[in-house]
This record gives C-alpha cells, sequence and structure tokens, in this order.
C-alpha cells in the first residue's frame, strides 16, 4: 500500500484516499510546435524502473493536486512536494540521492 | 399556517439505529461552503459568523451551536442553525466585499451524522482509512467512508460524519451495518 503525504494539508493518506495523474513535470508543446514535440508531449511517457515523478491528487481529503518522487520498483517513496513548480526541487533531489547514490535528474552522470 | 410549505427537511428525516453504538442524522444544518485564501478581512468575516477565529490547518473550530472547519488551503466550511444561513451570507458579502472570495449555500447538499457511545470510533474505523488513535481533538479529517468522500470530527464524546445528501441512505446503511451489536472491533 501506498502512503503519500499530502503537502497542502498534512494527512498521510493511503492509496485509496488518492487519485492518480501519471507522469509530472511536462512540458506542453501546443500550437505552433513541431509534430514530433507534440507527439513527444502527447504520448512519449517515461516509465522508468527506479526514480520517478508522479502527480497525485488527494482526491477525498482536501482535493489538491501534489507531486510525489517515488521509486517505481520498490515503492519507496522519497517525498512530495506541492505541485506549482515545473522541476523537482532541490530538497527532494538530495533526498533522492541520499538513498541513490549517482542518480540524476537527467539521468547523466553527475560531474 | 405557522409552518410554511417548504420548511426544511433532513436527508433522511432523522433517522437513528441502536448498535454497539448509536447512530443518529441530524439536521437540518445550516452549512456554508467559503473559499478564500490570502484575505485579509477573512478572520473578520468568520468570526461574525460563527463566533469562532478562523481555523488553521486540519481545524476545526467549534463555539455551541456554530463551528468552522478547515477544509483544505483554500476552503472553509462554515455551521450555523439553518434558519441563519441567509443573514449569515449577507455578512459574509459584506465582510468580504471587493475581495477575491465565494460563499454559497451548500446546506440542503449535504447530510449530517452523530455516532456516539464508547465504541464510536470502531464503527467510524472499518469504513474510513483514518488512523482514529492519532486522530486529535479538534481536528477535522476529510477522507472516505466505504465508496463515498466524508468529513469527520471528534466531539462530545463521539463522532460528527459530513456526506452528500445523495449518499445519506448509503452512509446510513454503512453506519448501521457497522454498528451490528456483536461486530464491535
Amino acid at each position: 500500500m501506498l502512503i503519500l503525504e499530502c503537502p497542502y494539508c498534512g494527512v498521510k493518506a493511503e492509496e485509496t484516499e488518492l487519485s492518480p495523474g501519471y507522469e509530472a513535470h511536462l512540458k506542453r508543446f501546443g500550437p505552433g510546435s513541431s509534430p514530433e514535440e507534440f507527439e513527444a508531449y502527447m504520448f512519449a511517457r517515461k516509465n522508468p524502473k527506479g526514480v520517478h515523478f508522479e502527480r497525485w491528487r488527494h482526491t477525498y481529503g482536501c482535493g489538491k493536486w501534489f507531486l510525489a518522487a517515488r521509486c517505481t520498483a520498490t515503492l519507496e517513496v522519497f517525498g512530495t512536494y506541492p505541485a506549482q513548480v515545473s522541476e523537482p526541487p532541490a530538497d527532494i533531489i538530495a533526498k533522492i540521492q541520499a538513498r541513490r547514490p549517482g542518480w540524476t535528474p537527467d539521468g547523466k552522470a553527475p560531474k | 399556517m405557522s409552518e410554511p410549505v417548504s420548511a426544511p427537511v433532513s436527508a433522511l428525516n432523522g433517522a437513528s439505529f441502536q448498535g454497539f453504538a448509536t447512530i443518529r442524522e441530524i439536521g437540518p444544518l445550516g452549512m456554508i461552503t467559503l473559499r478564500a485564501k490570502g484575505v485579509k478581512a477573512l478572520d473578520k468575516a468568520v468570526k461574525a459568523v460563527t463566533g469562532t477565529k478562523l481555523p488553521v490547518q486540519r481545524r476545526i473550530e467549534i463555539k455551541g451551536d456554530r463551528a468552522c472547519g478547515w477544509m483544505s488551503p483554500d476552503e472553509y466550511l462554515l455551521i450555523l442553525p439553518y434558519p441563519e444561513v441567509a443573514e449569515a451570507l449577507a455578512k459574509l458579502a459584506k465582510a468580504l466585499a471587493g475581495e477575491h472570495h465565494l460563499a454559497v449555500d451548500v446546506s440542503d447538499a449535504r447530510a449530517i451524522f452523530r455516532i456516539e457511545g464508547d465504541k464510536a470510533a470502531d464503527v467510524l474505523r472499518k469504513l474510513s482509512p483514518v488512523d482514529f488513535e492519532r486522530l486529535e481533538p479538534g481536528e477535522l479529517r476529510r477522507s472516505r467512508a466505504a465508496q463515498v468522500a466524508a468529513a469527520l470530527w471528534a466531539q462530545d464524546g463521539g463522532f460528527t460524519l459530513v456526506c452528500f445528501r445523495s449518499v445519506a441512505g448509503y452512509v446510513m446503511g454503512l453506519l448501521t451495518h457497522s454498528a451490528q451489536p456483536g461486530s464491535e472491533l
């Protein structure tokens, strides 16, 4: 059972109180973008085995969307954070790197 | 003609059940959804209607038959006697004039239940993914009761549960079944 702490109301909500919103931090490509960009935005999802950023909604609680960083292989949750950001905050990245040495957000090896 | 034709009726007309805890459908209660965030006059506006201070995160401030609950970072639930809703809405509109807010009468959209008795928490424990051992006094917890959304808080030695009126029958069924004598946890 996945338990995520809602950053808005502070409830440690279990999975049945939440609704999944799939991959987080998607960059929207709308009118004016190339067909390749739009296709990637529309269909291409990361689906990693390991660290993943997701959108979740506290449906049965405060009703707010928030973001979560977790591992798809072990279900380990690294942290949750409010949705008003376009990339993972530094403290979340630090928490992930503490547990997954060598991991970087863009998948490249650290300098 | 002392009673108006459209006298308010609660969802289940005050249905009750006596199991290992007492279930009572109460109401009608006046309820106002107030949505606002970062509005200066909010404290005063709420105080004028419920007589309570503005609750902090996940709290409910109760004073007599009035209360103000924190529902989300930008939503509050005001509870007051049913006949006073129109007046309260006028007060809110005046106090929050010019500010970005929304105040709506939801009294008739909700059903409200009391679960009373020593083992009242056991009734709810079977229905909601809530840790009742850690539910603090004065904490308002929004969660679910089986398949429907519900908000609940401890009050006067029991629990008060609010759900949508359209699912009042379903929730009464849940509570009744959960409170069957012999099914204590």
